[in-house]
């Protein structure tokens, strides 16, 4: 019988396996932010313990960091960061801090630096760990107890999780991002749809992703519920990767992409679930409530409540259900993020903005996701484009991602946002949220109401 | 951590699903390095409605939450469950958890039971109609007991074990340091090192 995946890199990593235990899995690369590590190294501290690999540890700053240029003036939050600098420096652990060339968000520089490889382990005290497993890696988030488990142990004690394929059939129509995919996913199956699964996608507009669009449907998998998306290394992973800074070079490359063709899915695998998805039928996609599942095409209107919960979320954001979705006007337009802060959703971006101008009741933020995107977007002149039309361009972070910077909503402020969450509260106390892709961002801007780009 | 048996209290019903991370606790509150301290922080938001049924002050003093579907969606902040366990709760029932919130839960002794949604229905409506009414949940016993009912939950062994004893994952996997060290020695090495 073959394996999955996901199977193939679980077993890869057993350390120890026994019945009536949870599997003991070793872990490639821990990611560490400055959030969930401080009370983590703070138990390794009282324990006397030290970080067992710290050459398997990287750790950025990005969840605190402003955007514009000059320290972080919140004292709360410079405290967290320096308690991270702290905690490198003691127990030896890569750095990259605020003004650093590889700073960014966690998600965002791992795969940038080469770090991020197929058939990995991958994990960060962060929900979209779940990006990595765009290259083949298994990759997911843990809590501060993990985060300290791991870095004590470089392990991790984990039931087997189900696993669950999503065949993407057919070609994604012209217009139609991998972000309009992936909404359209968790619209079909739920928040609550892959819970206990690793998720693989599958299938033809899977393959013709570039890596950053695979990035971006992974990243969101936890947002189905899945702690793990992966999507099998191809052609198109192996050309991302080749030279980058991390990736292994000359007869070890030979190896590594021979191991790494070895992974896909073997035909005579069976998955525990197997959802279909119907890419032609996808459309410009936005959420019009308060969590992703809450999602519908551009082209229609707010639904009419099914339940309480919709009911509660048309309130939260102010909508009354048969109004045309386009109908809707925002005040803040915000790209960036882990999702779609990399170079092509920038390009994506200009590409619409390009001769135009931003509605002038809208503040526009584009906020590239590294200092890396950010140098090359600016050696492409995008950054042009962007303040031409009247954007804003700053510096890397999670930014307006989630309210724990200077960049957020006012109350009842609504955004059309390239981010991840909808939740309430999630981009500032009060705002609305509209998740979108970085197209429909960049036409929203140009409108001041939820626009695709064919909609010019 | 503290160990968990039989936990008897009143509980306080949370009609709602999808109970995301951003509403348990704010992002504004993970800023802070400590491990305690964030029970002014649950639920931040909705406590500014003084309809809500934490503000209701017959539920002060309540121990147990009984919470919608989907509960602890969203981010992978432990603090949510620390924010839960500062504030007095030992347990959340719900017919569906997030996996991180899940993990996170049982890291800290907090237990998350897994109930029929027909079953958390009526476990609401026992302690909205009489917020003095006692619960029982028995992680020994696998069940919750209240006015009424019972009702059984899965967990699997291990975790029931390690909650039942308060043990502390580390310290357990440390006991197969030599298990950890053969792998090691297994890796590939073209595999890619931070440092
Ligand atoms: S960009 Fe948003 S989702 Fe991504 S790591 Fe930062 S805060 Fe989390």
């Amino acid at each position: 019988m073959g394996r999955t995946l996901a199977e193939k890199v679980w077993d890869a990593h057993l350390v120890r396996s026994t019945d009536n235990e949870p599997d003991l899995l070793y872990i490639d690369l821990h990611l560490v932010h400055e959030v969930t590590s401080p009370q983590a190294f703070d138990g390794l501290r009282a324990a006397g313990r030290k970080v067992r690999r710290p050459d398997l540890t990287i750790a950025t700053e990005d969840h605190n960091v402003p955007t514009t240029a000059g320290p972080i003036t919140d004292i709360v939050s410079r405290t967290q960061v320096e308690a991270l600098r702290t905690n490198c420096e003691e127990f030896g652990v890569r750095l990259h801090p605020m003004g650093d060339a590889s700073q960014g968000i966690v998600h965002v520089i791992g795969p940038q630096l080469g770090l991020t490889q197929p058939g990995m382990t991958v994990v960060c005290g962060d929900s979209h760990t779940s990006t990595h497993g765009a290259f083949g890696a298994l990759a997911f988030g843990i809590g501060t107890s993990e985060v300290e488990h791991v870095l004590a142990t470089q392990s991790l004690p984990l039931q087997r999780p189900k696993t669950m394929a999503i065949e993407v059939e057919g070609a994604l129509p012209p217009g139609v991002t991998a972000k309009d995919l992936i909404l359209g996913i968790i619209t079909q199956i739920g928040t609550g749809g892959g819970q206990g699964y690793v998720i693989e996608y599958r299938g033809e507009a899977i393959r013709a992703l570039s890596m950053e669009g695979r990035m971006t449907v992974c990243n969101m998998s936890i947002e189905a519920g899945a702690r793990a998306g992966m999507i099998a290394p191809d052609e198109t992973t192996f050309a991302y990767l080749e030279n980058r800074p991390h990736a292994p070079k000359g007869a070890d490359w030979v190896e590594a992409v021979q191991y790494w063709r070895s992974l896909a899915t073997d035909d005579d695998a069976s998955f525990d679930k197997v959802v279909t998805v119907d890419a032609t039928a996808l459309s410009p996609w936005v959420t019009w409530g308060t969590n992703p599942g809450q999602g519908a095409p551009l082209s229609a209107a707010v639904p009419q409540p099914r339940d309480g919960a919709d009911e509660r979320a048309l309130e939260y954001m102010n909508l009354t259900a048969g109004t045309p979705l386009r109908d809707i006007a925002v005040d803040t337009v915000f790209v960036g993020s882990c999702t779609n802060g990399r170079l092509e959703d920038l390009r994506a971006v200009a590409d619409v903005l390009r001769g135009r101008q931003v509605a002038d009741s809208v503040r526009v933020l584009i906020v590239p996701g590294s200092v890396e995107v950010k140098e090359q977007a600016e050696a492409e002149g995008l950054d042009e484009v962007f303040t031409a039309a009247g954007a804003e361009w700053r510096g890397a972070g999670c930014s307006m991602c989630l309210a724990m910077n200077p960049d957020k909503l006012a109350p009842g402020e609504r955004s059309a946002s390239t981010s991840n969450r909808n939740f309430e509260g999630r981009q500032g106390p009060g705002g609305r949220t509209h998740l979108v892709s970085p197209a429909v961002a960049a036409a929203t801007a140009v409108t001041g109401r939820l626009t695709a780009p064919a909609d010019l | 951590m503290e160990k968990f048996t039989v936990h008897a209290g009143r509980a306080v019903p949370l009609c709602r699903s999808n109970v995301d991370t951003d509403q348990i606790i704010p992002a504004e509150y993970l800023k802070r390095v400590t491990r305690t301290g964030f029970d002014d922080a649950l639920f931040k938001a909705w406590r500014e409605d003084p309809e809500f049924v934490l503000n209701d002050k017959r539920y002060d003093g309540a121990t147990i939450l009984v919470a919608g579907p989907d509960f602890g969606t969203g981010s992978s902040r432990e603090h949510a469950v620390w924010a839960l366990q500062d504030y007095g709760f030992r347990a959340v029932i719900s017919p569906r958890f997030a996996d991180i919130f899940r993990g996170n839960a049982t890291k800290g002794g907090l237990l998350p039971v897994q109930l029929e949604a027909a079953e958390v229905v009526e476990l609401q409506r026992i302690c909205t109609t009489d917020p003095t009414a006692e619960l029982v949940v028995d992680l020994v016993e696998r069940e919750v007991r209240a006015p009424g009912l019972t009702a059984s939950f899965e967990i699997d062994d291990y975790t029931r074990w390690r909650l039942m004893e308060g043990l502390d994952d580390i310290g357990l996997t440390l006991t197969h340091e030599a298990d950890i060290s053969t792998f090691e020695a297994s890796r590939p090495t073209w595999l890619p090192a931070t440092a």
